[in-house]
């Protein structure tokens, strides 16, 4: 059986910054299976849908998986109304997670607002994988106010913080800095998750240095384990354009793969 | 579970409970939960005669008690359904019922000619789908059209002949005797109903087609009028759907009129629906001393 859907007893619920909420979830048959890049569909009371949660961090000792997730509407809103000690019902894990080539030795990781939290778990899985790796993030955030996990990423890597208005770290898009980092050398990889637009220019800047660049996309989900095809965005291979399902195919794709 | 057993058209079902046309694929990814073989049946992914891309996403919003969907028939096309799928799916001890879809009647044979020598069980014919520009929903809502479809259909093959209806229209029963008048074996009901939803900071709908088909809960009430109102006016054998998602809803729509029930949009919440619908129905029929669950259908006594 591929894919766990039970109850599972949540550890915490939290809220971290305004409207950005950290859950950590007892959940060892997920957790076992789970890797960086992979999502959770969460049951969100009586909604038809579940929503589609990135996993942050992966404790396969403990069994637990940890998500942060934003407040956006009215699923997330019923999400951070949990209480701790209380009952979660999860699906997962679901998609293909993070596939980091082996002899890849300096990874960029570029999050932007609710796109940072997968990427954090990714991070610190590549560094223990190897100890000749190097790993450093640049993150964007709209303003001070919506920075997250900035202290959980500057404790395993180099970490670039920008904010759209300048009111924290560095003022602008996250492209100068990566631009800043690749200069420096030593990146074979950069994995990046956020907006759109953030995704595409960081394909861009990937593709005009010759380095793979892995994106994980966003969409609206039905089903979660591949059946209805309603999550899909466009990509291309051997030049023919195709839908592909973002919970199954994806949700991390090779960015030289996707039509933006 | 022979209490639970069904006959639709010939086809003997383990039980009334069908896994709904676009819902659960080609049974694969749901087979990694449960053995498919619980199931009564699984209506396949829409099927047309050549691959089609599908709409453009975002193709799901959610509405209060419900979703819409404009998925646009995105599928392999019949070719690849025989070759990748089939051989598989007949292995998995259920009945299968391959769910067709053109944009003309000749599209509509030329899928069920190809289909007729496989081993699916029963042939579905999708003429309401809401989310396709040619075709689709045109065929389902002009009771000649309908009857074309069926006619064309019906001389293609030998196997049974679904006629899935649209509820988008202003008397269901017209398309209901158009479609028997021409061999239908059996009728299914209802398709999703056409629906919009926009979002107030954009000003601009939430689905990329603007339109979409509405499915689950919020729409169980005119799936079950509608099945009332189909079963009072044609003979054949009907397969009721639309929003059921526990037993006690599958019970309405028996009752209703439908001898067998497709459960779709239920999974997206909870995988186990179908199985959880069947082990209700098996309770609830043991506990109410039924023979077998078909005494349910129609059983309705109207005011």
């Amino acid at each position: 059986m591929k894919f766990i859907q039970d109850d599972f007893k949540i550890l915490y619920n939290r809220e971290i910054q305004n409207g950005f909420f950290d859950i950590l979830v007892d959940c060892p048959s997920i957790a076992e299976r789970a890797r960086p890049g992979q999502f959770i569909n969460v049951l969100c009371g009586e909604k038809p849908l579940r929503r589609p949660i990135s996993i942050c961090e992966i404790d396969k000792s403990a069994g637990s998986i940890r998500m942060v997730y934003q407040v956006r509407g009215e699923g997330t809103e019923w999400m951070s109304g949990l209480c701790d000690g209380g009952t979660i019902n999860l699906l997962g894990p679901l998609g293909n997670g993070f596939n980091i080539p082996a002899k890849s030795r300096g990874m960029a990781v570029v999050g932007g607002g609710i796109g940072t939290p997968p990427l954090l778990g990714a991070a610190k899985q590549y560094l223990a994988d190897n100890s000749e790796r190097s790993c450093t993030a640049v993150l964007g955030f709209r303003s001070a106010a919506a920075v997250i996990l900035e202290d959980d990423y500057r404790a395993v890597c180099d970490t670039v913080v920008t904010t759209d208005d300048g009111s924290y770290g560095r003022h602008g898009l996250v492209t100068l800095p990566l631009e800043e980092q690749i200069a420096q050398g030593g990146i074979d990889v950069i994995i990046a998750c956020g907006p759109t637009p953030m995704l595409k220019a960081v394909a861009e800047v990937g593709a005009a240095h010759g380095i793979t660049t892995f994106v994980s996309m966003e969409q609206r989900m039905g089903c979660g384990v591949g059946a209805c095809l309603a999550c899909v965005c466009k990509t291309r291979l051997a030049g023919e354009e195709m839908y592909s399902k973002v919970c199954t195919h994806g949700p991390v794709f090779n960015a030289s793969r996707v039509v933006w | 579970m022979s209490r639970l057993s069904v006959n639709i058209a010939g086809v003997e079902l383990k039980n009334p409970v069908i896994t709904a046309s676009g819902t659960y694929g080609f049974g694969r990814e749901y087979s990694e939960f449960y053995p498919l073989s619980r199931l009564g049946g699984i209506s396949l992914k829409g099927t047309t005669a050549a691959p089609r891309m599908g709409n453009e996403p975002p193709r799901i919003a959610e509405t209060p008690s419900g979703i819409l969907n404009s998925i646009g028939l995105q599928n392999p096309g019949v070719d690849a359904l025989i070759s990748d799928e089939l051989d598989w799916l007949s292995k998995q001890d259920t009945v299968i019922i391959a769910n067709i879809a053109g944009s003309s009647v000749d599209d509509y044979s030329a899928v069920a000619e190809k289909l007729d020598k496989t081993c699916v069980d029963m042939i579905e014919v999708n003429i309401s789908c809401p989310n396709v520009k040619k075709g689709g929903m045109a065929f389902g809502t002009d009771p000649a059209v309908a009857a074309a479809v069926t006619k064309a259909v019906r001389r293609s093959t030998s196997k049974p002949v679904i006629m899935k209806l649209s509820p988008n229209v202003t008397d269901i029963t017209e398309i209901a005797r158009a479609v028997e008048s021409e061999g239908a074996d059996a009728v299914s009901l209802i398709n999703t109903i056409t629906g919009m939803r926009i979002d107030i900071n954009t000003r601009r709908p939430i689905l990329k087609n603007n339109t979409g088909g509405m499915s689950g809960g919020a729409v169980f009430p005119v799936a079950v009028r509608m099945v009332n109102e189909v079963y009072r006016s044609i003979q054949l054998p009907i397969i009721g759907m639309g929003g059921i998602s526990t037993w006690q809803m599958a019970v309405e729509m028996l009752l209703a009129g439908a001898s067998a029930v497709q459960v779709g949009t239920a999974m997206f919440s909870d995988a186990y629906a179908p199985l959880k619908i069947i082990d209700g129905l098996e309770e609830y029929a043991s506990r109410a001393g039924l023979e077998n669950i078909s005494e349910l259908t129609g059983a309705v006594k109207l005011w």
